[in-house]
């Protein structure tokens, strides 16, 4: 506090709502005369033109520094008296105001109380107001571009929605080709449409669009700064083929003589050293596998160099690094499944007639590996009895899965039409623990596959052994029946429980963005901002902040690039300046309020030969959870300290 | 000046407890008006310091109305000001302190009438307690 508070107080009529209950005059007369107070008013409606106009006034004429209004709740008026100030040349944060409506005149009848109880509370409001220091709002330029973390169905969505409003978005995937899991399916629930013939013209949509910037096989390593400039540092990993020279034509892989699993068929079929993971895949450029290259093995072959009709085949391409700098972010790294060792529990790996659901939509798919034929893995004949086990590892606890997926009873009820619209003599069981069908449409779908024929179980499967002849016996309790069941497969798939993908793990520790106990990114706010994070300027979409369907995927992915351009369009922002600070010398570095804060917005760091606690401004919402924590009065958060608020607690006592 | 007896000092969050009692103020549900109301940003804000302050300085019962836990708009907020209050309250009850003087409730923004009644509940419990046994050791040290 630089200069002597001097005070303006007044006091509203609200028409009749306080002047009908509180004598304004009487108020306006008391407070007037309390020291520090230089000018007090009363006027019908404060919040009015000419009532704004009033308070201009004064400020100018009586060089007013501290602003106390007592009318309506902060939570109505209080952006719009901020304002006035501000056009006054004063700090918005200079202004204190007192509720005497809604927490006053429109609660007591009793005249004469409640005009006592005005007073003291404009009493405490001065004592605050005294206090007030001139907070200033930092203003940041917002770069007109955003990054978006994975093109799953999430990230291609988000960026579309944001290179067709105008702005510039660099898309980056870490694998050869965008598409995400969605790629890998062949139809989706429940209106079994084909899933490439949704998504494909998504994926070329966004490798042509003039404002999207495609970057894959490249993986973001490093953020700096914050809302409206982050400065991101990426690696592009090397594909050894020139993505400008590269025309796609294929002759590489048709020539390549090395082979190995496809990632993309789940590991059922094979593809080459040299190889575009599936044909619609996005950029349509090659990539070479060196732990499979015959070149990069033994330096021999270099076939694919020398048959390349562009030259685009280069051996030494190296990583790059790539630096940008965007205004926001979009975070969209989806999910991984279960790992396959817990899997072997249901002998996943163990017997290859077990396979996971991910598995058979490789199979049914045209594109695969059986040109769209269900097989036995192990002797490629049809099998003739399957069983869909629902919830393997979801809603286990002991599996470290205890939630549920939101896709896998659905998913394994289009499993079972899968294989009754290939194969309608098939018998077909699910065993399942509840079926969950939630979404718009899963119920009648549910209803309509049951009644092809399916045998549903309730139950939770017990042992399951492979007989000598390759099939599988499953022992499982039914509990409609009260009974175990004991079934004889040919072919088993299971709907394996979902986690956070490695990528979403790597981005949260990169970008510091909270993580739930399930793992999933927490989102700012469950219910209020559910695609806003604990880091301004940061939004999340999909399958990171938890399990969802492709609907909810991309109708969140939308919300995202709406939060992301709502904040681009301002250009430039002010930054809330009601923050954590940290007195360093106060400061013990005992890291009880990074216990605190919820938001993960302060760390350690090293001062000459201690540590002290440090503040991440743009990650702090000014809670005020690290400064009652701190034994030592050390962080305190600006507007909000104890030497403002007691003060005024003091004063109503009296 | 003679303000209405038994004061209470309500400390709010302002996204709950705060709206909560503007709510109150919107449905013109009537409580006796010897509650004052003061706001902080969160639960989590309040410090013991505060409540403390408070009950030296005169107050007959210190009201902390916040978020529900899983509400909380700052997630953790209430939950923290819970834990802080159950340690404080016990304290200050192995001290003499009648527990009826120090009370947290989780007041939504929808919950209007629950502040209303809490706020009349605590006056006609702290009318029946009198002057704080607290405050009166206070007055003695003065002497």
């Amino acid at each position: 506090m630089s200069e002597e508070p001097r005070i303006a107080v007044y006091v509203c009529h609200c028409g009749t709502n306080i002047a009908g209950v509180i004598d304004v005059e009487r108020v306006t007369e008391y407070v007037s005369k309390i020291p520090g107070v230089v000018i007090a008013r009363n006027y019908i409606y404060m919040c009015s033109d000419p009532g704004q106009e009033l308070i201009e006034k004064d400020i100018k004429e009586y060089r007013i520094n501290r602003v106390v209004v007592a009318a309506c709740s902060p939570r109505m008026h209080e952006e719009t008296f901020r304002r006035v100030l501000e056009r006054s040349g004063l700090s918005p944060y200079l202004l204190e105001m007192v509720n005497i409506r809604e927490h006053c005149s429109w609660v007591h009848s009793d005249k004469d109380k409640a005009t006592l109880k005005a007073i003291k509370l404009i009493e405490m409001g001065i004592e605050r107001a005294k206090r007030l220091e001139p907070l200033t709002r930092r203003r940041v330029e917002v770069l007109p571009s955003v990054l978006v973390i994975g093109a799953g169905i999430a990230g291609i969505t988000a960026a579309l929605d944001i290179a067709d409003a105008g702005y510039r978005v660099y898309l980056v995937e870490k694998e050869p080709s965008i598409g995400g899991k969605m790629a890998k399916f062949d139809k989706t629930f429940p209106t079994l449409d084909c899933s490439p013939c949704i998504l494909t013209p998504l994926m070329v949509r966004a490798s042509q669009h003039p404002n999207i910037t495609l970057l894959t096989y490249s993986e973001v390593i490093e953020v700096n700064g914050g809302i409206g400039k982050f400065h991101v540092k990426i690696l592009k990993k090397p594909r050894y083929v020139d993505e400008e020279k590269c025309t796609g034509c294929g002759l590489c892989i048709e020539k390549c003589p090395g082979r190995a699993f496809s990632e993309f068929d789940e590991g059922l079929g094979k593809r080459k050293a040299i190889y575009i993971p599936f044909p619609q895949a996005v950029p349509k450029v090659p990539v070479i596998d060196p732990n499979h290259c015959l070149y990069f093995q033994k330096g021999i072959c270099k076939v694919c160099k020398r048959i390349c009709p562009a030259n685009a085949i280069n051996y030494d391409q190296k990583e790059k690094i790539i630096e940008i700098d965007v205004g926001a972010i979009i975070i969209a790294t989806g999910y991984d499944y279960i790992d396959k060792e817990f899997l072997k529990d249901y002998g996943y790996g163990k017997y290859s007639n077990v396979i996971t659901g991910l598995q058979l939509e490789r199979l049914v798919d045209p594109r695969g590996p059986t040109h769209g034929h269900i097989i036995r893995p192990s002797d490629g004949k049809e099998p003739k009895r399957i069983a869909i086990i629902l919830c393997v590892g979801s809603r286990d606890i002991t599996a470290g899965v205890p939630y549920c997926c939101r896709i896998g009873c659905v998913a394994g009820v289009k499993h079972a039409w899968y294989i009754k619209s290939h194969m309608p003599k098939t018998d077909v069981y699910i065993i399942y623990q509840d079926m969950r069908t939630f979404g718009k449409g899963y119920e009648e779908f549910y209803r309509r596959i049951r009644d092809m024929g399916i045998i549903l179980i309730r139950g939770k499967p017990g042992d399951i052994e492979e007989l000598p002849d390759g099939s599988i016996r499953i022992q499982v309790y039914d509990q409609v029946l009260d009974e175990v069941l004991e079934i004889v497969v040919d072919l088993v798939v299971l709907e394996a429980a979902v986690v956070p993908s490695k990528g979403t793990e790597e981005i949260a520790k990169i970008l510091k963005i909270p993580r739930g106990p399930d793992g999933f990114l927490l989102e700012l706010h469950p219910k209020l901002y559910p695609v806003e994070t604990a880091v301004d300027g940061v939004f999340i979409a999909g399958f990171c902040s938890g399990p969802k369907d492709i609907p909810d995927a991309v109708a969140q992915a939308g919300a995202a690039a709406s939060k992301a351009l709502a904040l681009l369009s301002k250009k430039v922002i002010e930054l809330e300046a009601s923050v954590a600070v940290v007195d360093e010398d106060l400061c013990s570095g005992c890291g009880l309020c990074i216990a605190a804060c919820p938001y993960g917005a302060i760390e350690l760091v090293r001062k000459e030969k201690r540590y002290v606690a440090k503040v991440r401004e743009e990650m702090c919402k000014g809670c005020g959870a690290c400064s009652a924590a701190c034994p030592a009065e050390a962080i305190k958060v600006k507007h909000w300290l104890d030497e403002q608020i007691i003060p005024a607690i003091i004063r109503g006592a009296r | 000046m003679k303000f209405p007896k038994p004061r209470i000092l309500v400390i709010a969050c302002n996204y709950c407890g705060y709206a909560g009692a503007d709510l109150a103020g919107t449905m013109r549900l009537q409580y006796p008006p010897n509650a004052l109301i003061i706001r902080v940003p969160c639960g989590g804000r309040i410090s013991p310091a505060m409540i403390l302050e408070a009950l030296r300085s005169g107050y007959d019962g210190v009201l902390l109305a916040i978020c529900h836990p899983q509400d909380c708009h700052f997630m953790k907020g209430s939950e923290l000001c819970t834990k802080r209050f159950a340690i404080l309250k016990y304290l200050l009850t192995s001290l003499g302190l009648e527990p009826q003087r120090v009370r947290l409730e989780y007041i939504s923004a929808a919950e209007g009438e629950k502040l209303a009644k809490v706020i009349r509940e605590m006056t006609e419990e702290l009318s029946k307690l009198g002057k704080s046994r607290l405050i009166l050791a206070e007055y003695i040290k003065t002497m």
